[in-house]
């Protein structure tokens, strides 16, 4: 075995590892809650493959966890941790409503063309501002990410009362998103719409970009050791600035399309709708390479429609999700968990071709 | 609008109500810098402060009302013993709370160092992670403990006392400001040379410091690295504890949920204003809690209130550019004093 | 019959990344000697040293102190034996004071609060009893180098060590700092104290030295007493053959002026300057020394050529053009290269593939673009012909530079900076802490670049490097230039120290010859 190769066998068992013990204790503690705990377990396991609905539900969940994924492993893929996904889904998805219902009058394919471009530019320039703070003033991206995102709650809020609320609706609840604007829905009985599409191309993309082209050389090289980009010529501050900005566009395409595929309003009001954060465990997972973010937006979907159907079908909370949630990107980002056992794989593996080396001598 | 909106302003902000609100709102934002501000000397970037708060928040207003219950046992207010038995129900459901609330976070604080030392844990994502626990676990434990999701109004939970100064209480204005807070204010402001004792002044905080500079220095002559990092944290969790418990047993008496509202980020941001010094951080505490203050003070403005409710984090944000602004100059002017 | 006060008995240890550092090493040290631990780089000293010090655990083998076995899980255990270590790094707190560094970790306390007049006193007792001088009330970042050597060895001392280690502790060093220091240790050891000297300096340890060990890939390949050894056998243990390091080279032919450095001044970032106005040139087909004890401003000067780092006063054009707010590509462009003295920071990404390493200067370029993606093919073509031209052992070329020794590693730098025909190499400490067959190979390198119409900057503290390759040399002392020798073949390591360490200076005319047009 070449190192490479018990490194990604070691990675992949460290990441099932995870999965594992965070269900374990998951599975402890509902069996402690719940009045029927084999049948809630089960419920969770079995229960999102049940139906054809619930089978859709994963793929519409899927769907902006793989933008937001996408958006975590391009920055975290140059060291840039900035948290903005959250900020720059929800804004977009507010202004593209807002563009939309203002705008009805245009006929379809521009209208939706012109839709995604306000994601992407909100995006950008959503992202931009810690970017730019990270950059020009050295201030700590993953703070002023986080202020952003409290930020643009508040803007979003903002013009969703002021700018383009239905008062008939009864609810905090934007006027209707035309019919033609939103994207077709490919599979009947579910909401599973075209949108999906962009996400995997997305990600399929992304991955060409970051291994196959120059500018995503440039970003690995920051990532990997950025004293030694700078030194051979690349400018950390452009790297810095681009791979921010395109995950900022990236996010926000995701709140675009998951407006115009699953909503006829907008609806968030005074509450994150929480894409950004699972964008970072669907990164984290993925370990930051878009081809797997796909494979790892599944699973989170998966886990968060079966707590969907367990709550439902039993009493206990889909929150618990969360913690499971946090329980595994913690394992996974712990680089000693199961260091002893990845040290014995690597002693073991030295001795035999020392071994063998010898024999052949 | 103009000049009438203006006056309305300044008479809200020129009262004495408003001067004691600051305090008021303050009290956990400076809580959660002074953790933020240990972890930091040690080196640790503490994004869980947020998290921390959140969980003790509710462990303090859960134990106190199984604490209160425990003594109150089945005496209902009618009874005739209720009323003596109350008061001291409440004092021992308040003094359990705390403790357990704080103890919870100390915990957390652990797990975190546990994560992030030991397992070497990228320590943004762990924070972050332990924030995701907190926000969906308050909730969970919320929904056992109460049956319901939102609020623990169900629960009778019990605050901690509010404290009148003598003599201070009967001067006019002042009095007003200074006395009369609940006790986790006072708490707050004493913590402050406190923190300041065991950073500068205690071995521990030699050590905290050591660790924090230059890790293989502290390991070479035998300083366990680790077990100084785990006690900054512990420490850490320790203030962010009291700043939780201030949350849901200070003015307020329930704990709701995500009832934080990014207080930990505030406090997190005032440490890096204040560089992580004990006066830097509770100075920008303050003007950090001073701008929450009229956050809620103008509220009931015709003011749009999602503007105001912005105004903490675009302080924070011009705050970090202010900071990095200075540092910057300091740097040039030394630069340029010397090349001359 | 000497006591025995230490013995590491078959030591094994292998390293997460699979390097096998230290196998069946036995070492066998007597109380009261000073014992030298020699080897090569790489060869497994400082290892051993870690395991002694708890800092890394032995797979295998046990550790004797004063006859009785010892299980030493960390530094503190270490000390509780009775061993301390100073570091080749320093292991010190820059922003606390020299008494504060010295009882950290054991403080003395008052009220439960730290004292830190007691500390000063515990220091300067110390200070006293070992007769070496240094204040402890001094921040530890305002000390010189030798002092902060001194604040670490009272650091061990205070804290009760019988057996001090010391890892290459004149690699940073003057001439002068050092005959210093070996008073010191001789006075240590006529105190009763035991002391394991790291070292690759046969000179030193001829001069110091009782006994010795000596490690050769992992491996203890033997011992002697050093008086009854000459410097060349010890040589033959440490290597396995005669050590070849005259570097065959013809008199050099300078053509025009590359680099031209006029009135240079730097300062650090708390204002201290470190560069001061200095002025000289660099022509087509010249090595051109930099002499001087590391921290003389050195690295600032090779990184402020390359546009690492910033300058406030002066100029500095290569071929007629002023790199001043130049972009590090941009300067790279007009044919710059760069090896720099820290290899880990600097040098290589250590988790990327040996063929990302290669590339980072010019892996934008056309030639090595097919349309919007790379060329793959290209790319390996090059990697692989480097890998084979720079003798870089790797398994593959994707294999990640940090499983690599330290001499493939700085070959896979110099392949980079070598190979993208440079008008100028700016070589900061090329060999340092590399094995003898890449110092070999990499010398020989630059000899040929110069010959090939380069213009090479050399900036080394290993004189005999300085020496072997330098055409003409400059000696660099606390920021000036001390002295400019046209012929570098002509002056003695004895003149060439005393201009290091500013005991001497050439008149400012002397010194103004190297700055021609």
């Amino acid at each position: 075995m070449t190192s490479k190769q018990i490194e990604r066998r070691f990675d992949a068992f460290k990441t099932f590892m995870a999965i594992a013990i965070a269900l374990g204790i998951a599975f402890i503690v509902i069996s402690f809650v719940s009045e029927s705990p084999v049948e809630a377990i089960a419920t969770f396991i079995t229960g999102p493959l049940q139906r054809k609905s619930r089978i859709g539900n994963i793929l519409e969940m899927m769907t902006p966890i793989m933008f937001t994924g996408t958006a975590i492993c391009i920055m975290y893929q140059a060291n840039q941790f900035n948290m903005i996904g959250e900020g720059a889904f929800l804004i977009a998805a507010n202004l593209t409503t807002w563009f939309a219902v203002t705008h009805e009058t245009w006929s379809g394919l521009p209208l939706q063309i012109a839709c995604l471009r306000v994601g992407i530019v909100t995006g950008v320039v959503a992202a931009f501002i810690p970017a730019i703070l990270k950059v020009k003033f050295k201030a700590n991206e993953v703070v002023s990410s986080i202020m952003m995102n409290y930020i643009l709650l508040n803007v979003s809020n903002y013009i969703l009362y002021y700018k383009m609320r239905d008062t008939v609706s009864g609810q905090q609840a934007s006027y209707k998103i035309p019919e033609r604007a939103k994207f077709a829905k490919i599979w009947t009985g579910t909401r599973v719409h075209t949108g999906i599409f962009i996400a995997l191309a997305v990600a399929v993309l992304m991955y060409f970009f970051i291994y196959r082209t120059k500018w995503g050389y440039a970003i690995r090289m920051v990532g990997a050791n950025a004293n030694f980009a700078k030194y051979s010529g690349i400018s950390i501050v452009s790297v810095a600035m681009a791979t921010q900005l395109i995950g900022g566009a990236i996010a926000g395409l995701g709140g675009s399309v998951e407006m115009l595929g699953m909503y006829d309003r907008f609806i968030w009001y005074g509450t994150q709708p929480g894409y950004g954060f699972d964008g970072i465990m669907v990164g984290v997972l993925a370990k930051n390479n878009p081809i797997l973010v796909p494979l790892a937006a599944f699973f989170l979907a998966y886990m968060r429609i079966g707590a969907d159907v367990m709550n439902r079908m039993s009493d206990v909370p889909i929150e618990f999700v969360d913690v499971v949630q946090g329980l595994i990107i913690m394992f996974v980002a712990a680089e000693m968990f199961l260091s002893k056992y990845k040290h014995k794989l690597i002693v073991n593996n030295a001795k035999k071709q020392l071994e063998a080396k010898e024999a052949a001598e | 609008m103009g000049e009438g909106l203006f006056s309305q302003i300044f008479d809200l902000l020129f009262t004495t109500s408003f001067a004691a609100s600051i305090l008021r709102v303050t009290t956990p934002i400076l809580f959660a810098a002074l953790g933020g501000l240990i972890a930091r000397r040690c080196g640790i970037m503490n994004l869980a402060l947020e998290g921390m708060m959140l969980t003790s928040a509710l462990t303090g207003v859960v134990v106190s009302a199984f604490v209160r219950k425990a003594v109150l046992g089945d005496l209902m207010p009618a009874d005739a013993a209720y009323e003596a038995v109350s008061g001291r129900a409440v004092a021992a459901g308040a003094a359990a709370g705390f403790l357990a609330g704080v103890l919870c976070s100390v915990l957390m604080g652990l797990f975190l160092a546990y994560m992030a030392v030991q397992l070497k844990a990228n320590i943004y994502l762990s924070g972050l992670a332990i924030n995701t626990i907190s926000t969906g676990g308050t909730v969970f434990a919320l929904y056992l403990a109460a049956g319901e999701k939102g609020m623990s109004s169900s629960l009778n939970s019990c605050t901690m006392p509010v404290i009148d100064i003598p003599i201070i209480k009967d001067i006019p204005i002042i009095g007003e400001v200074i006395s009369g807070h609940n006790i986790m204010v006072y708490f707050a402001l004493l913590c402050v040379p406190l923190v300041y004792y065991i950073v500068m002044r205690t071995s521990t905080g030699l050590r905290i410091r050591a660790v924090g500079e230059n890790p293989n220095a502290a390991e070479s002559v035998g300083v366990n690295v680790k077990k100084v990092q785990f006690q900054a944290m512990a420490l850490s969790g320790l203030f962010c504890g009291f700043g939780g418990v201030s949350l849901s047993m200070g003015y307020v008496s329930f704990f709701s949920r995500g009832m934080t509202a990014g207080k930990g980020f505030i406090g997190m941001s005032a440490m890096n204003l204040g560089n992580a010094t004990p006066i830097g951080t509770t100075i920008a505490a303050f003007l950090f809690g001073m701008f929450d203050a009229m956050a809620n003070i103008l509220q009931s403005l015709s003011v749009p209130s999602q503007f105001i409710a912005s105004i903490p984090y675009v302080a924070t944000l011009i705050g970090l550019i202010v900071f990095a602004i200075q540092t910057d100059r300091k740097t040039k002017r030394l630069k340029e004093k010397h090349s001359k | 019959m000497p006591e025995e006060i230490l013995l590491m008995d078959k030591i094994t240890k292998v390293y997460p990344n699979g390097f096998v550092a230290n196998k069946d090493v036995t070492l066998s040290i007597n109380k009261g000697e000073i014992h030298a631990l020699v080897g090569e780089n790489g060869a497994g000293k400082s290892t051993l040293m870690k395991v002694l010090f708890g800092i890394e655990q032995p797979e295998e083998g046990k550790i004797y102190i004063k006859g009785k076995e010892v299980k030493i899980n960390n530094p503190l255990e270490a000390i509780a034996n009775g061993v301390g270590m100073v570091h080749q790094h320093f292991m010190l707190v820059p922003s606390l004071t020299v008494a504060e560094n010295v009882v950290l970790g054991m403080e003395p306390k008052k009220n439960g609060l730290f004292d830190f007049e007691e500390a000063v006193r515990i220091t300067e007792e110390a200070v006293n009893k070992y007769n070496l001088k240094v204040s402890a009330r001094a921040k530890v970042e305002d000390l010189p180098v030798g002092f902060k050597q001194k604040v670490e060895i009272i650091k061990a001392l205070v804290r009760g060590a019988e057996i001090l280690i010391l890892d290459e502790p004149t690699a940073v060093l003057t001439p002068q700092e050092t005959a210093e220091l070996f008073v010191e240790l001789k006075h240590l050891r006529d105190q009763g104290h035991t002391i394991v000297f790291i070292s690759h300096k046969l000179n030193e340890i001829k001069e110091l030295c009782d006994r010795l060990t000596v490690l050769r890939l992992g491996k203890s390949v033997g011992k002697a007493i050093v008086a009854d050894v000459t410097e060349q056998e010890i040589s033959k243990m440490m290597v396995g053959r005669d050590v070849v390091l005259k570097v065959e080279k013809t008199k050099a032919e300078p053509k025009e002026t590359v680099l031209k450095v006029r009135d240079l001044r730097i300062a650090s970032d708390t204002g201290r300057t470190i560069v001061d106005n200095i002025s000289f040139s660099v022509r087509k087909g010249e090595i051109l020394g930099v002499a001087g004890v590391e921290g003389n401003g050195q690295s600032q000067i090779s990184e402020a050529i390359t546009g690492l780092l910033g300058f406030q006063n002066g100029s500095i054009t290569v071929n007629g053009v002023d790199v001043k707010g130049k972009s590090i590509r941009r300067i790279r462009e007009m044919g710059v290269s760069h090896v720099s003295e820290d290899r880990m920071t600097y040098g290589v990404a250590a988790t990327s593939g040996v063929k990302d390493n290669v590339i980072s200067d010019r892996y934008y370029k056309k030639e090595f673009n097919k349309g919007l993606l790379m060329d793959k093919k290209k790319i390996e073509d090059l990697s692989d012909r480097l890998i084979k031209e720079f003798l870089i052992k790797c398994d593959d070329r994707d294999r990640a530079v940090k499983m690599l020794s330290g001499g493939n590693m700085q070959k896979v730098v110099v392949a980079r900076e070598f190979s993208n025909n440079p008008k100028l190499v700016i070589a900061n400490q090329p060999t340092r802490g590399i094995d003898v067959g890449a110092t070999e190979f990499i010398r020989k390198r630059l000899v040929e670049l110069r010959d090939e119409g380069t213009a090479v900057l050399l900036i080394s503290a290993d004189l005999n490097e300085v020496l072997e390759l330098s055409d003409s040399l400059i000696v660099m002392n606390e920021g000036h230039i001390a002295a400019y020798i046209p012929d570098a073949s002509s002056i003695s390591d004895m003149e060439l120290g005393e201009y290091m360490l500013g005991v001497k200076k050439q008149t400012p005319e002397e010194i103004a010859r190297v700055a021609y047009d």
